[in-house]
């Protein structure tokens, strides 16, 4: 049985990995990728000791440091069921079952679907949710974005480098996110924003050729090769039961990172902590795992 | 025989670096195309895979798009 098992390897889980090795915990990280969102982000102006940083670079410099300990990393697996079974807690993934006396749940969050008609169709066919990895295929076409909040402006701010003419799509009345982004989109020549504007459907024959938005309740087309869809972000929870979860399906945790079950503790986006930032990612990580330590030593 | 190898990516996309990572690890020589810059490329991923997204791996004319280990371990033979 390990003292530990983190689960992702997203900023907060990378973080948790470390303080565990250098408190020689005997742990495991069991996680379907490396990095999570942060490896989809553009640039990363906010975190501190970086005044830049690209997201899959930051990934990297994280990726590095998990590593430089000896630590045991399933990548690829991806975690099924988390049930607390007397003293241990099960850990059920695609390929093994794991058993550990504490657990931090660091798994971050997901692309919430568009749910209209086309996008099942046209997914990867001119629709992504990735704009840092797919950008580059639509150099001098025409994109929307569906949404309007930091993930949105950050996709424009890749957009309008690569694409010839880039439409935001966004169905509140003006656009959210930080405001230095928002600036710098909205300076842009090769872009037009339509407020209150939602989309019905996405359009096309082997590939996406248009999408049918309804702008403050007129029908429009807007002809377009590429979708990118930010539109939020749903929580990687629904493996673990008997946790407590707010309406949003996000993990209720304490200040200590503590969820209503004993040796069960959670860390990041996937959690009701307010504000979802790589850097708090990291920060409530560590704490998880200094608490998921002091559980362990005292049971 | 050595098998022959060709990866479709970006240099932004992790999953992109995953894959090429991956082919390294198991000692895999293989051909990568940026298309990103090279629109000739580009459009030949586009055609073989029928899709617009990263990465896209031909192996000896088996395409696979995506960084879907064990189908590239299959497709390999390792």
């Amino acid at each position: 049985m390990y003292d530990l098992i983190i689960i992702g390897a997203g900023p907060a889980g990378i973080t948790a990995s470390v303080y565990a090795a250098r408190k020689k915990m005997d742990f495991l990280v069991v996680t379907g990728d490396i990095g999570g969102q942060t490896a989809w982000s553009g640039d990363i102006e906010n975190y501190t000791g970086y005044q830049f940083i690209t997201g899959p670079d930051l990934v990297h410099k994280f990726e590095e440091h998990m590593r430089s300990y000896d630590t045991s990393v399933k990548e690829g697996e991806e975690v099924m069921e988390v049930v607390k079974a007397g003293g241990a807690i099960l850990v059920k993934t695609s390929k093994a079952e794991y058993q550990a006396r504490s657990v931090i749940i660091a798994s971050g969050k997901r692309s919430k679907e568009l749910g209209v008609p086309g996008e099942k169709e046209y997914k990867n066919k001119g629709i992504s949710y990735c704009a840092t990895c797919d950008g580059p295929l639509f150099s001098a076409k025409n994109v929307a974005i569906i949404g309007g909040g930091n993930s949105a402006l950050d996709a424009a701010l890749q957009l309008i480098k690569i694409a010839k003419y880039v439409y935001i799509v966004n169905n509140t009345p003006e656009l959210g996110g930080e405001a230095l982004m928002r600036q710098k989109v909205e300076g842009a020549q090769n872009l037009e924003i339509f407020n209150n504007s939602s989309i019905l459907a996405v359009l096309g024959e082997k590939m996406v050729n248009a999408i049918k938005i309804n702008h403050a309740g007129n029908e429009k087309m807007l002809s377009v090769e590429g979708v990118f869809v930010e539109i939020g972000l749903i929580p990687n929870s629904d493996f673990v039961k008997g946790v407590e979860k707010n309406a949003r399906g996000e993990i209720k945790v304490n200040s200590r990172n503590e969820t209503n079950i004993q040796g069960i503790f959670a860390a990041g986006d996937v959690t009701d902590v307010p504000e979802k930032q790589i850097i708090i990612a990291a920060g409530e990580g560590s704490k998880a795992c200094l608490s998921a330590f002091r559980y362990v030593a005292q049971h | 025989m050595a098998k022959n190898v060709k990866v479709y990516s970006t240099p932004t996309c992790p999953w992109c670096v995953r894959a090429k990572q991956f082919l390294k690890d198991n000692n895999i020589a293989f051909e990568d195309y940026d298309v990103s810059s090279d629109r000739l490329k580009a459009d030949e991923m586009v055609k073989k895979s029928g899709q617009m997204a990263v990465p896209v791996l031909d192996i000896e004319g088996q395409i696979i798009v995506g960084f879907d280990r064990e189908k590239i371990k299959q497709a390999l033979g390792v």
